[in-house]
């Protein structure tokens, strides 16, 4: 067996990938060979650590010293000094947001990054190799699988799942355990699990990274999941958008099959589990239950109404248990170390920790998993580490398109369930995504609804039709052709589709409106009445201004506009022509005396 | 199709190899001086025993690491041996043959082995 | 014994069986619930959101898909309910064309009676983008419009369910979401086999017949032409509706004068031809039976079941009989036999049919169709275009004085009557077979077994010594399904009835236009078919073959059933199709 004193942990998540991290693995091969420290040193590529911003990440253990950026020329750095001499390469070590330090004698867990956090749904994240189903085994896996085949009935893992609070991380928030009951109480001679990979909220891939990091994990908890209610058969439906995750899937499928934790008979206790991987085209109702479970059937993807639920009805007409990525990631954790370990964390009625993907305006874009109750303000500003370059903070959006935008007054918030929708939010699948003053609230409402209307199924009508004019209402809003009344219109769309629309998507589709009208109402009112954005966004309100005070004549900026509409003469004060203006911020860009301004 | 007790040895032989990554610091660490001096003087022929040795007891428990040069190059190799709740030992002029030994009553009995350790050196 | 269930829909008590739908118990309780994607029993989806009710859960849910459950407190009527149908309604009037007052559907229509009905003062409340679609009406039988579709999608249920098609469904998504076939092609090139039940499932005018009145107009006003006129069985059992009279209101005397006064140079009868059928069908049938022919024979009267047939079960082809539909044969005759007994050169002679059917128009385009290069059929207009050309033309259908039909082929028997209800072929095939092959009168013409509207029904006659095992089926999906069994040597059978259209003819996909609210309490298929049960009873003749001018045709023209005349003009071939072409 191969001991390595050294492990080098290279970050295979999607962001990292995209940064580039793929590079990186091959020149650290290529050197380690070229110093003979390729039987000391192991490059292994892990799921993803959670801090997107840092990309790419490396952490070499077992000192575990954080590198982050690193670029393939700072390997041979990596390889020279620190591998092979030991001396830690410290221009390269992470700088904390939240302490400005960068201190390569800290370890993983003194970085404010996660220091607040608690992580159970990631916790392999990061730390194996998701290829390698020997490492998974050793980080405790499949010990839960057995636990519940050999030492536990139906009836108890069920009753551990529902006595540990767990909920539906999806963004329903429905306990899980009582769906598990339900299916398990439903008769048929078959049942199905099935495990919902649709991730589509813009912004959040933690499920993208726990099946890329800890595919293991969601096999495991669909085994034990059909052991509990009595299933043979699990499919999981993932977008094909997710390349990576599809391949460490089908690669750990086969290996658990291999070590026969999927197919007959698995430890000899006659129960017979496997699983297959559906890919979805990457439509976002397709994250609904039904229409997930038509589309599963080779249907057109859209939802149908319930009753009857899946647990009834579902999966080819058979009774289905649908849970989603996260909430799977959770489950072997809670058999191993019981229901108890679990419901200590969180709040009265959320329990556990929650996954966030945090963007937009914050210094750590990332992945971060906290306990249930963490208050915004801790999640934005500690782990976060606020808002870049200055700015102020305006809203927080949560639950993707479902969810709503929140003030600054509500960031004492304890985040869970039932917090964020009396908010005016929802929790949904985790996307978090910071605004700062430049962020105009309306635009932010049109850009969430822009993704409803191209992603609404088109079946009922409400989502069908109300979306899209509700979308034209605010277009007009933001071009600066809002009328009196538009507010009154959208508030009546919003409430019929909430109401009417046929699914969950549809019934949330118009919270992002709803809510950016209910704490910044007054920028609606700027938009339509004085036709002005306040935060400066909207391009179609934004008028360019040479002060000419502070213009000397350098045309620099006539040179630069595309569209001719800045004249003067050399040395002289310039103006710019309103009405040709295409407002592209160029001038202003190429101004050197600060004399053109935008309002 | 691997049985319970297969899996389980799958389990600590692996995490023999993984668990220098995580962060409990409840193992004993193996602490070889890597820098120029050590290498020098053979430093890396022991850490290779060390590996073997460890990996050979199958001792999920025990890491094995490098360090700089600590300011006594000629006494190098030189060999922390740091058991949790114990008083660091160091050992001097370590040779590859003297590992199995180490690893054998210091690492997995309890018991430094007292004449290569520093104190008998000086 | 069924369970029960107590719920109280706007304070009404109502008790129902289980699994009964909200909607429904509604109904019972005398609560009408405005719908406009529900079909009872074929499309039912809870897409259009108009039936929302309050059953005191989160959301409101649409009570066409909720099931009414114990102890269930419905409220179907608030101000806040009001506010969303109405607001839904203009939803959907800001992507529909409102082109109403040049619409085919105009006053027939669901959405503008809801629209009336629920107080809809601003049809232009949320105007914004619409989607231009081209209409698409390369289709002998059927004009899809989208722009005046409302995607309720019951033309795709009750084509992918009702009929096992499919050629139709949702296309892209959210707000550019249409009813297509697939690729977009068009449904001439589809596998389509024109039934027409798509539109009669449309609550608006998205879909409909092509309109062949101005063809028949234009015949009329041609002083060279001499136009022979016949309608189908079914029609006279649902015309009447087109103008107010109850479903099942047999008009044949006024139709017959309606026709003359629309100025038909002859108003011959379908109902001759249906007689004639039976005389040539009986007869292939008794030859494949003593002959050792290709058995089960299969009717060959319904041209969707034939496209259906040549389409997607090629292999039953040969089971297919080679007679001609009942109207081509008497086009055939028209432009032989009556052009040589009137002296009328056949060339100057046009056959237009009044059918219950939109299939029949790509029926009448078919190239074997015809003789010497004429079409058996030169123009076939539905019920419903028949039903506006009398309203043009300013006659007042129901005052109308009956009258008979014009001799020569104008005389029927019940057989005949009883082709337009499914089943109807097989008894009168059977009153005829039954007395070729045993010389016997029989005595009780009535076969009750083949009654009725379930899509197959089985029977095992008695005839002489033998015992014959039928099977009858309506629409293609049950047809499906009957071929399958037959396939797979599960059934066997001697003679097969299959009509395309569920219920056969008179619920035909040229049928006067049934609202989804009168189909959920009605079953029109069984009341029209009643009209056509009496006039059967009520006929001294009831079978083909004692028809005086059937035997008359033979005696004078055609020889014998099967003759080699008869083959010429009344027989046909079949072609195997494509699903679809390039």
């Amino acid at each position: 067996m191969d001991i390595y004193r050294a492990h080098v942990l290279v970050c295979g998540g999607t962001g990292c990938s995209s940064s580039g991290s793929a590079k990186l693995i091959d020149r650290f091969n290529d050197k380690l060979a070229e110093n003979h420290l390729e039987k000391e040193v192991k490059v292994i590529r892990t799921g993803c650590f959670g801090l997107c911003e840092a990309g790419p990440v490396v952490i070499v253990y077992p000192d575990g010293t954080f590198y982050s950026h690193v670029k393939p020329e700072n390997v041979d750095e990596i390889v020279s000094e620190h591998l092979l001499k030991g001396r830690k390469v410290e221009h390269l070590v992470y700088t904390d947001h939240a302490t400005h330090e960068q201190n390569a004698e800290k370890k993983l867990d003194d970085i404010t990054f996660y220091k607040y956090q608690h992580r159970i749904a990631l916790r392999n994240c990061g730390v194996i190799d998701p290829e390698n189903i020997d490492e998974y085994l050793a980080m405790d896996g499949y010990k839960a699988l057995e636990k519940a085949l050999t030492q536990m009935t139906r009836e108890q893992v069920i009753d551990e799942i529902l006595k540990s609070g767990l909920r539906g991380r999806g963004g329903g928030g429905f306990p899980t355990g009582l769906k598990w009951k339900f299916t398990y109480q439903s008769q048929a001679d078959q049942k199905f699990v099935a495990c919902n990979a649709d991730e589509g909220d813009p912004g959040a891939f933690m499920d993208r990274s726990i099946l890329e990091g800890d595919p293991h994990a969601i096999i495991e908890a669909m085994a034990i999941a059909g052991y509990a209610i009595g299933a043979s058969q699990g499919y999981i439906y993932v977008r094909a958008e997710y390349p990576i995750a599809v391949k460490r899937l089908s690669i750990a499928i086969d290996q658990a099959r291999e070590y026969g934790l999927l197919g007959k008979n698995i430890f000899e206790t006659g129960f017979d589990f496997d699983l297959n991987i559906r890919l979805g085209a990457g439509a976002f109702v397709c994250g609904e239950e039904t229409a997930l479970m038509h589309s599963i059937e080779g249907k057109r993807g859209e939802p149908t109404a319930r009753p009857p639920f899946p647990a009834v009805k579902g999966l080819f007409e058979k009774p289905t248990m649908l849970n989603n990525v996260e909430t799977y990631a959770n489950v072997a954790q809670i058999i191993l170390h019981g229901a108890d370990w679990f419901a200590a964390m969180g709040t009265e009625k959320s329990k556990g920790t929650k996954v966030f993907a945090l963007g937009g305006k914050i210094n750590n874009t990332g992945l971060v998993e906290i306990p249930m109750g963490t208050p915004l303000r801790t999640i934005i500003y500690d782990i976060g580490g606020g808002c870049p370059n200055g700015k102020k903070f305006k809203a927080v959006q949560t639950g993707g398109p479902s969810g709503g935008c929140l003030p600054e007054s509500l960031l004492d918030t304890p985040v869970d369930y039932d917090n964020l929708i009396a908010a005016g939010s929802m929790m949904g699948s985790g996307g978090m995504i910071v605004m700062d003053e430049d962020n105009c609230m309306v635009d932010i409402a049109r850009f969430y609804l822009d993704f409803i209307v191209d992603e609404s199924c088109g079946k009922c009508a409400p989502c069908r039709i109300g979306t899209k004019r509700m979308l034209e209402i605010l277009n007009r809003i933001v071009e600066g052709k809002g009328e009196e009344g538009d507010i009154e219109k959208l508030e009546n769309l919003a409430e019929t589709i909430k109401s009417t629309a046929l699914c969950g998507l549809g019934q949330t589709a118009p919270n992002p409106v709803l809510s950016t009208i209910k704490f910044f109402r007054s920028e609606y009112e700027a938009h339509i009445r004085e036709k002005r954005c306040p935060a400066h966004h909207c391009k179609s309100l934004l008028q360019y201004k040479i002060d000419p005070e502070k213009c000397r004549g350098c045309t620099a900026c006539a040179r630069a506009c595309p569209a001719d509409a800045i004249t003067g003469t050399v040395k002289q004060p310039h103006v710019i022509d309103t009405a040709k203006c295409l407002k592209c911020g160029t001038c202003m860009e190429k101004c050197r005396f600060g004399a053109i301004s935008r309002e | 199709m691997k049985s319970l007790a297969e899996l389980e040895a799958i389990r600590k032989a692996t995490l023999s190899r993984i668990n220098l990554r995580t962060e409990g610091d409840n193992g004993t660490r193996v602490v070889i001086g890597m820098a120029t001096c050590g290498i020098a003087a053979g430093a890396r022929p022991v850490m290779h025993a060390f590996m073997d040795e460890i990996a050979k007891r199958q001792l999920s428990d025990v890491t094995v690491s490098q360090t700089g040069c600590i300011g006594m190059c000629r006494l190098e190799p030189m060999v922390d041996v740091i058991v949790p709740g114990k008083e660091k030992v160091t050992y001097v002029h370590v040779k590859p043959e003297m590992v199995p030994r180490i690893v054998a009553e210091h690492i997995v009995n309890g018991r430094p082995v007292d004449e290569y350790t520093i104190g008998a050196a000086e | 014994m069924e369970k029960m269930i107590s719920l109280t829909i706007d304070g009404i008590a109502v008790e129902v069986p289980a699994g009964t739908s909200v909607l429904e118990a509604a109904r019972k309780a005398g609560v009408h619930i405005p719908t406009l994607c529900y079909l009872k029993d074929i499309n039912e989806i809870g897409a259009c959101r108009m039936c929302v009710v309050d059953a005191g859960g989160r959301n409101l849910q649409a009570a066409c898909v909720l099931p009414a459950a114990d102890g269930m407190n419905v409220k179907t009527n608030t101000p806040k309910i009001r506010n969303y149908r109405r607001t839904l309604l203009q939803l959907v009037l800001s992507s529909h064309d409102k082109k109403c007052l040049t619409c085919v559907r105009s006053q027939d229509c669901e959405l503008q009676r809801l629209c009336k009905e629920l107080g809809v003062e601003d049809g232009d409340a949320f105007k914004g983008a619409m989607n231009e679609y081209e209409i698409d009406d390369v289709s002998p039988s059927i004009v899809r419009d989208n722009n005046k579709c409302i995607l309720c999608r019951r033309c795709v249920a009750v084509c992918s369910k009702v009929q096992g098609i499919g050629v139709i469904g949702p296309v892209m998504r959210g707000f550019k979401t249409a009813i297509e076939s697939p690729w977009g092609l068009k449904l001439n090139d589809m596998a389509c086999i024109n039934c027409g039940q798509c539109i009669n499932a449309c609550p608006v005018g998205a879909l409909h017949e092509k309109d062949d009145t101005a063809k028949v107009w234009a015949a009329l006003q041609d002083p060279t032409k001499h136009v022979v006129v016949q309608p189908a069985p079914a029609v006279r059992a649902a015309l009447g509706e087109e103008f107010g009279l109850p479903m099942g209101t047999s008009v044949t005397g006024k139709m017959a004068t309606a026709l003359r006064r629309l100025g038909f140079d002859r108003v011959f009868d379908t109902d001759f031809g249906a007689d004639l059928t039976i005389m040539e069908e009986a007869n292939e049938l008794v030859e494949r039976v003593q002959n050792g022919g290709v058995l089960p024979m299969i009717t060959s009267c319904s041209p969707g079941w034939i496209k259906f047939c040549e389409t997607y079960y090629p292999d039953f082809i040969p089971n297919l009989s080679s007679c001609k539909s009942p109207h081509e044969m008497l086009g055939a005759m028209a432009k032989s036999y009556y052009a040589e007994k009137a002296g009328i050169d056949p060339k100057n002679i046009v056959t237009v049919s009044v059918m219950p059917c939109t299939a029949k128009k790509f029926e009448a385009a078919r190239p074997e169709l015809g003789h010497d290069g004429m079409a058996d059929v030169d123009i076939v207009i539905t019920t419903r275009e028949l039903a506006r050309m009398i309203k043009e033309a300013g006659i007042t259908f129901e005052k109308l004085p009956d009258s008979d039909f014009d001799p020569l082929m104008g005389q029927s028997t019940g057989a005949g009557v009883i082709f337009g209800a499914t089943g109807g072929v097989m008894e009168a095939a059977l009153r005829t077979a039954y007395e070729t092959l045993t010389g016997e009168t029989l005595a009780k013409v009535e076969f009750h077994d083949v009654r009725g509207t379930a899509g197959i029904k089985e029977a095992t006659v008695k005839i002489g010594d033998m015992d014959v095992n039928v099977a009858v089926c309506s629409s293609t999906g049950m047809a499906a399904k009957l071929l399958d069994s037959v396939r797979s040597g599960e059934k066997n059978y001697a003679f097969i009835e299959v009509m395309a259209c569920p219920g056969g003819c008179v619920n035909g996909g040229g049928q006067p236009i049934v609202s989804a609210d009168v189909r959920a309490e009605v079953d029109v298929r069984a009341v029209r078919a009643q009209a056509l049960y009496q006039e059967d009873a009520d006929k001294p003749l009831r079978k083909s073959h004692e028809n005086p001018e059937i035997k008359a045709i033979y005696a004078d023209y055609l020889g014998k059933p099967g003759s080699h005349l008869a083959h010429e003009l009344l027989h046909t071939s079949y072609t195997k199709r494509l699903k679809y072409t390039d």
